[in-house]
């Protein structure tokens, strides 16, 4: 039996097609999955992210447990409620999982973690304290829900269903967190608009999530949410990156903090490894079909392969993530093989779509 | 389920119509459209092609899946309808009404092996 979340009886009634979407039933879109990605790019839609799981660092060694268990560095992260974006590394470089660590207080850490990922990332964090011995809590906090609320105006809806987070949401800078009373208000997101995403107590999702509603905003499915990451330039744990690939080849250089002579997990074989593969956008430039994971990319430079591919709902145009061998750079066209045919595609930088703009030609 | 009962029916979920002259029209079912989410490509086979019973002859991509669409009897395509390649979003709005491409059956009486609406309904439920 796949797991729910408390949201999933309102996914039901109002008609969602369900998924299992790594050993959860989850929603992939409320009758069309483009129009719920209009609603994200143009006013507001939310998302059921409740089958994430929130994991609290807890105690005097937390900020130091993280320094060492993180490939970015929670040193950066000075103000309370700042956020932070990292992979969690195995000692090969390898990618166990990526995530966003709050900053509370010195003495705790918020971390974010995919839902398919959760048991192993525990088993993983476990070890390494075990190793370490740090004197630190793990705790998984199976009692909160998620729900993410994004889109130009997912701010003022949010504030109109619940007024009690004007006070700690209005001022929020980007990739920043607030907790007021039970519930966690982040300026954080996974669709390149902005919004929030809001953590309560699981007793009280099933009301917000009506609220929301009534305020306006759209229910979303995995469908939408995967379109909209795409178009925003954002990897997919387990698609564009896992175990056997550096964060180095996977375009993710930017989340790792080589600045300070930091021994952190998986360091060594980075440094040594070095990058092996370029990752970059593709955007589809004939016609004849839509990228998908998987499919072979023929470069200058060798043989290169999509990790994941749409179509684009902004765009009208198929777009994808690839990696591809050293020295392709953006502006070359390359070919892709799409079932029988060779179809032409130009790398571009990700991301493809920002704040409902279209970023590449 | 939305079945047209003048319609035949293949277990790949198309639909297949006698056209009165011969050819039969075939697109997918609206069961079909459904399970596949948004369209945003269709490839139709050209006119003239010889198609054995089975074969994929065409292409329908959503925004999360590709499918392939079969001939659903033996016999000549007649046509293929451009229309859906620059509108691959009527066969989400009309399943039935956005034909793929039309064939003309080697063995007439292929068509009439084919489903009926209340056999197709029980094998895609």
């Amino acid at each position: 039996m796949p797991k729910t979340t408390p949201l999933n009886a309102l996914h039901r009634a109002s008609g969602a097609r369900m998924v299992d979407f790594g050993g959860w039933d989850m929603p992939v879109h409320y009758g069309s999955q483009v129009e719920e990605h209009h609603a994200v790019r143009r006013d507001a839609g939310m998302f059921d992210v409740s089958h994430m799981r929130i994991v609290d660092i807890e105690g005097a060694g937390a900020g130091a447990f993280l320094r060492t268990a993180l490939a970015n560095d929670v040193a950066r992260l000075t103000q309370p409620g700042k956020a932070l974006y990292s992979c969690l590394l195995n000692e090969s470089a390898g990618v166990v999982d990526d995530l966003i660590a709050y900053y509370f207080r010195a003495d705790w850490y918020r971390l974010v973690v995919n839902a398919a990922t959760a048991a192993k990332d525990l088993a993983w964090l476990g070890k390494l304290r075990a190793d370490s011995g740090a004197a630190v809590l793990i705790a998984p906090r199976d009692d909160l829900a998620m729900i993410a609320v994004q889109g130009p105006n997912a701010r003022e809806r949010v504030f109109a269903a619940f007024p009690h987070l004007l006070a700690p949401g209005r001022d929020l800078k980007a990739f920043t967190a607030a907790v007021e009373s039970e519930w966690m208000i982040a300026r954080t997101g996974y669709t390149g608009e902005d919004g929030f995403e809001l953590a309560m107590p699981t007793a009280l999702v099933q009301d917000a999530w009506k609220a929301l509603a009534a305020a306006g905003v759209r229910p979303a499915g995995l469908g939408a949410r995967d379109t909209l990451r795409l178009e925003a330039g954002m990897n997919l744990y387990g698609q564009d990156m896992d175990e056997g690939t550096s964060p180095l080849d996977a375009g993710l250089a930017w989340t790792v903090d080589l600045r300070q002579p930091r021994d952190f997990v998986g360091r060594q074989a980075l440094e040594s490894r070095g990058q092996s593969s370029e990752f970059f956008g593709l955007l589809l430039l004939d016609a004849g079909g839509v990228l998908r994971a998987h499919q072979k990319v023929a470069t200058s430079r060798g043989e290169g392969e999509i990790t994941s591919g749409t179509f684009s709902p902004t765009l009208g145009k198929s777009i994808a993530l690839a990696r591809m061998p050293r020295g392709v750079a953006v502006g070359d066209t390359v070919q892709v093989f799409v079932r029988d045919k060779q179809l032409a595609a130009r790398v571009v930088k990700a991301p493809f779509v920002r704040h409902g703009k279209i970023l590449v030609e | 389920m939305k079945l047209p009962q003048e319609l035949r029916y293949t277990e790949s979920h198309e639909w297949v119509r006698r056209e009165g002259d011969g050819t039969v029209s075939v697109g997918i079912t609206d069961h079909a459209q459904e399970q596949l989410g948004d369209i945003v490509f269709v490839e139709t086979p050209q006119a003239g092609r010889k198609v054995a019973r089975g074969e994929s002859i065409g292409v329908v991509e959503s925004v999360k899946a590709a499918s392939d669409i079969y001939a659903p009897v033996a016999g000549e395509v007649v046509a293929g309808n451009a229309e859906l390649g620059t509108s691959p979003e009527k066969v989400n709005e009309d399943a039935f009404g956005a034909w793929m491409f039309r064939i003309r059956p080697a063995n007439p009486a292929d068509v009439d092996a084919l489903m009926d609406a209340t056999a197709y309904e029980k094998s895609a439920s």
